[in-house]
């Protein structure tokens, strides 16, 4: 069931909340593909008989009634929130994310915690303390990553509306690879706050949702200004949902030249000019854009996002809460032993990197020439931006992979991130929607915008869905 | 300058000061916690000050305006723009595994004070949080620590090398605290560690173009430590050096028990802080408007107020320096000389008042002298109904109790005699009684005129008015 349908039976009171959250939470129980970590049945359900019983004030909220699954970083007061790890398998936060306070207010009711890759960092939802999750359109296939569990919940049908974070496609990459749609605000709409850190100058927490509707109205209940975040931005919010209705004049919409050149799939390439020729249907003009630094995104973002994490990840050292060990002779070995103990492979690996790029000798070797890398490719965005709208491209350089592929290949899994990389390294928003089936997988086209244009993205991704039908298919 | 009194044995000492000063703000440098000393262990921290995951920083911006006071009184430059950085390092009462700092682009940048007529520049002073508190020896077999000062602002002033010897320092802490106290910016008690202090200590000959090895030795605590502390390591170092050996660039620990530095750790040692600007806090645009603000409403600063001293109330260099010194013992004399002479009221607070508090050893603020008491004991001397000597009587007992003058003399019965008939009939019955000293005084011996004054006053038990003993003792002495 798509969300405004959901929340539609709600208003009408034709479905009560408590009955939505009931048959939300089978479908949970019933899960075989990994995506929950916990279920959060008997505050659920007070919390619907609350929303039934106070329907006048909730009726309007933009989630009214409607069940939802937020990704495991957000912090949850008294409720476990594991980021995927086992350092934090019995944390309890004494707090709410500003996100999930947001949505709570919203009238929406949090089913269950999400699936990720251990804080989040993995691009297939393989890093995970709690076991992958899989892909719902093949059980061998992985969900993406870092957000997996968000994404799969939606493609499996289990909520119409899941939150997510995306440091360098961890919302658009698994949108892309489950078929739905998934948006990655500008950097700043969003407040951090509560949402555990990864790499803090690029996490944004942004909606999944089949379509660009549910995205719309999940986002309206989750951007706010926020003074607990600095980096939050003050902009007034408009309604995203509204503005939908807008009209969209003809846009320009920048289109990358060479972009096989990336090493992209066929099935994606064919896709995407399919895609372009909707958008060219719809009265929108493309225009071929120079933007060969794209690639260089990815090596200034393996330096950044580990460098802030090595220092984000300090504070789980065993001392005042999360896993600590039982076996240590003194304090140092506390920390050894703890860390050890508690975090996976591949965040040790990011750790070990970015402490290595921050050490004394390779500062400005690596870490300033990454910033520096970073400068250019948003100066680069900022030109485009003179000339076009939006820039438009695939998300992803592939279709779901199997399982177990990164042992093969380490870099192969960077790789991944390449298209959507550079937006985060510029703070832009960006959408990935499904860009139809090749070989019975979904594949996704990504829309990035300049500053605070969720709404056009919003209005435009939604005019695409108004004539194709590539976000009902289900797996 | 002359150079060669601060020599050691043919050394000059080279020292540059890291003080570390709690700014007097509501609330934490990053958290919405209180800022206070002394409450219960861990009933002052908020989610931010334990560093759960998930939590950001915001800047306090009380904190930026004292920052910003502080550059302003020791003709700094004010950043346009400052950022704050992360500083990595593992401790148990450090929650993040980070401090927030400034590194590259502090508050405040190329400052000067002016000790004792000499230029010292200062660095930069920068602000950072400062860490909790481990305690290593409340349980037998455990480390405890209290988050209450975690989070607490803290302005680093780091001076340049312009320090030339241990008691120069001094006088450049002294310095310091004093600005600091006339800012309110912080209350500067040492002994609550609210301004430590790390010294950076090296020796060169004077001849010498380049620093020798500096050593840095961590939290110093108290004025007379700073002193100790230095004396020690130069001596240190200079053996060090004429046995042949080399100064290792280190950080050592002043211990005040036994007098002495030792060793913490060595430069191989040294920690790695992978310094790199904290993505939590956008960098802060410092405006001109702002720093015009706090210009227009800062206090008076220590030379300012003793040249006002000097001119409202015509006291001299002397007097105005000493009243100045501490901003307390100022506001006291200006309170006081709203009902009181100032020049009495400025030789007795410099004297007597001064006198009191350095015996005891505690501050004005402290003991039971109030502006009102004080101003009462003015009053009666200045009116003649007690002499200096049964002030000074006076003012122990309001020191002892902080009750008024005019009660205590009342209740001991302290007024002066001036009665002239009474004082004349005492002095006669003096002279009456000594007969010998009498004839000894007229046949020359002047110096006897000092014995009958003191017999009156020991018969008065010292409340006879002075000038009119002296009139009348000559009066009948020359009959």
């Amino acid at each position: 069931m798509n969300f405004k349908t959901q929340r539609e039976n709600f208003r009408s009171k034709s479905i009560s909340a408590k009955e939505a959250v009931q048959e939300t939470i089978k479908k949970v129980k019933t899960d075989k593909l990994n995506i929950f970590i916990n279920c959060f049945e008997r505050e659920a359900l007070s919390k619907a008989e609350y929303i039934d019983n106070n329907f006048a004030k909730f009726k309007d909220q933009p989630l009214s009634g409607v069940p939802i699954a937020h990704k495991d970083i957000f912090c949850t007061k008294d409720l476990i929130t594991t980021c995927g790890s086992k350092m934090l398998k019995d944390f309890k936060p004494p707090y709410d994310s500003t996100v999930v306070d947001n949505c709570n207010n919203s009238g929406s009711i949090m089913i269950a915690k999400t699936n990720m890759d251990e804080f989040a960092m993995g691009s297939s939802n393989e890093t995970s303390f709690f076991g992958p999750v899989s892909n719902p359109w093949g059980e061998n296939l992985v969900p993406g990553g870092s957000s997996g569990g968000s994404a799969a919940c939606i493609a499996a049908d289990i909520t119409s509306i899941s939150t997510g974070t995306d440091t360098g496609g961890s919302i658009r990459q698994p949108a892309a690879l489950c078929g739905i749609t998934g948006m990655k605000p500008t950097y700043g709409l969003v407040s951090r706050w509560g949402m555990i850190a990864f790499c803090s100058s690029m996490d944004q927490a942004g909606p999944f949702s089949k379509d660009a509707f549910g995205c719309a109205a999940l986002l309206d209940a989750m951007a706010s200004h926020d003074l607990k975040d600095s980096t939050c931005s003050k902009r007034k919010n408009i309604c995203y949902e509204k503005s939908l209705n807008d009209n969209l004049d003809n846009l320009k919409i920048g289109v990358i030249k060479n972009i096989e050149g990336f090493g992209i799939h066929e099935n994606i390439l064919n896709s995407y000019e399919t895609s372009k020729t909707v958008l060219q249907g719809l009265g929108h003009e493309l225009k071929e854009i120079d933007f060969s630094e794209l690639s260089s995104g990815i090596c200034s973002y393996y330096v950044i996002a580990p460098a802030e994490c090595s220092s984000n990840l300090s504070r789980f050292d065993g001392v005042k809460f999360g896993h600590r060990s039982t076996k240590q002779k003194d304090i140092s070995d506390l920390y050894m032993q703890t860390r050890s103990e508690g975090f996976g492979d591949e965040v040790k690996k990011r750790i070990l990197i970015g402490t290595h790029v921050l050490s004394a000798g390779f500062y400005d070797a690596y870490y300033l020439k990454a910033q520096k890398v970073r400068r250019i490719i948003k100066n680069k965005f900022e030109e485009i931006f003179k000339d076009v709208d939006l820039i438009f491209m695939p998300t992803t350089l592939d279709q779901a992979f199997e399982k177990n592929r990164e042992s093969s290949d380490p870099n192969r899994m960077y790789k991944e991130d390449l298209l959507t990389i550079p937006a985060n390294l510029a703070g832009l928003p960006a959408i990935s929607f499904p860009n139809g089936l090749k070989n019975n997988l979904p594949t996704g086209g990504q829309l990035v915008g300049n500053y605070f244009s969720e709404d056009l993205l919003l209005n435009i991704t939604n005019k695409i869905q108004e004539v194709t039908d590539w976000h009902k298919m289900t797996p | 300058m002359a150079q060669n009194d601060t020599l050691v044995k043919g050394w000059q000492p080279v020292i540059g000061l890291e003080v570390h000063v709690q700014l007097l703000t509501n609330t934490k440098l990053f958290s919405p916690a209180r800022n206070k000393f002394g409450e219960d262990a861990n009933t002052l921290v908020d989610l931010i000050d334990m560093g759960l995951p998930g939590v950001l920083p915001v800047l306090n911006e009380e904190a930026m305006r004292q920052g910003i006071k502080f550059g302003l009184a020791t003709s700094a430059k004010i950043a346009k723009t400052m950022i704050f950085d992360r500083k990595n390092y593992f401790y148990p009462d450090l929650p993040k595994g980070y401090q927030i700092t400034q590194l590259h682009f502090p508050i405040v940048k190329d400052g000067i004070v002016d000790v004792d007529g000499k230029k010292i520049r200062i660095h930069q002073a920068h602000l950072e949080e400062d860490a909790g508190k481990s305690m290593h020896d409340q349980y037998d077999s455990k480390s405890v620590i209290d988050l209450n000062r975690s989070g607490v602002p803290l302005l680093e002033i780091v001076s340049e090398p312009d320090i030339r010897s241990a008691s120069e320092a001094v006088n450049y802490l002294k310095k310091i605290h004093q600005i600091i106290t006339y800012l309110d910016i912080s209350d500067g008690n040492m002994s609550q560690g609210s301004m430590r202090c790390d010294a950076n200590v090296s020796i060169m000959r004077p001849d010498s173009k380049e620093f020798g090895t500096r050593a840095e030795i961590k939290n110093i605590n108290s004025f007379k430590f700073v002193e100790k502390a230095i004396n020690f390591e130069v001596k240190r170092q200079i053996k060090c050096l004429e046995d042949g050996e080399t100064v290792e660039q280190e950080t050592r620990l002043y211990d005040s028990i036994k007098d002495e530095t030792r060793s913490m750790r060595t430069k191989e040692f040294a920690n790695d802080y992978r310094y790199f600007p904290c993505p939590d806090l956008v960098p802060i645009n410092i405006s001109s408007e702002l720093i015009k603000d706090i210009s227009n409403n800062m206090d008076e600063l220590p030379e300012e107020k003793e040249q006002r001293f000097k001119k409202v109330y015509r006291l001299d260099d002397y007097e105005a320096k000493v009243l100045c010194v501490e901003k307390q013992t100022a506001n006291f004399f200006e309170e006081v000389t709203k009902n009181c002479d100032p020049k009495l009221s400025a030789k007795w607070i410099i004297g007597e008042i001064n006198a009191l508090l350095n015996k005891n050893d505690i501050s004005l603020g402290d003991s039971k002298i109030t502006p009102e008491n004080f101003s009462s004991l003015m009053a009666k001397i200045n009116d003649g109904t007690i002499s200096g000597k049964i002030a000074k009587e006076v003012l122990e007992e309001i020191w002892n109790t902080g009750s008024n003058a005019e009660k205590i003399i009342k209740s001991k019965g302290l007024e002066q005699i001036s009665d002239e008939t009474e004082l004349e009939s005492i002095a006669q019955s003096v002279l009456d009684n000594n007969p010998g000293q009498v004839e000894a005084y007229k046949a020359g011996k002047d110096k006897l005129f000092g014995f009958f004054v003191g017999q009156v006053m020991k018969e008065t038990q010292g409340k006879a008015n002075p000038k009119s003993i002296n009139e009348i003792l000559k009066r009948l002495l020359s009959g």
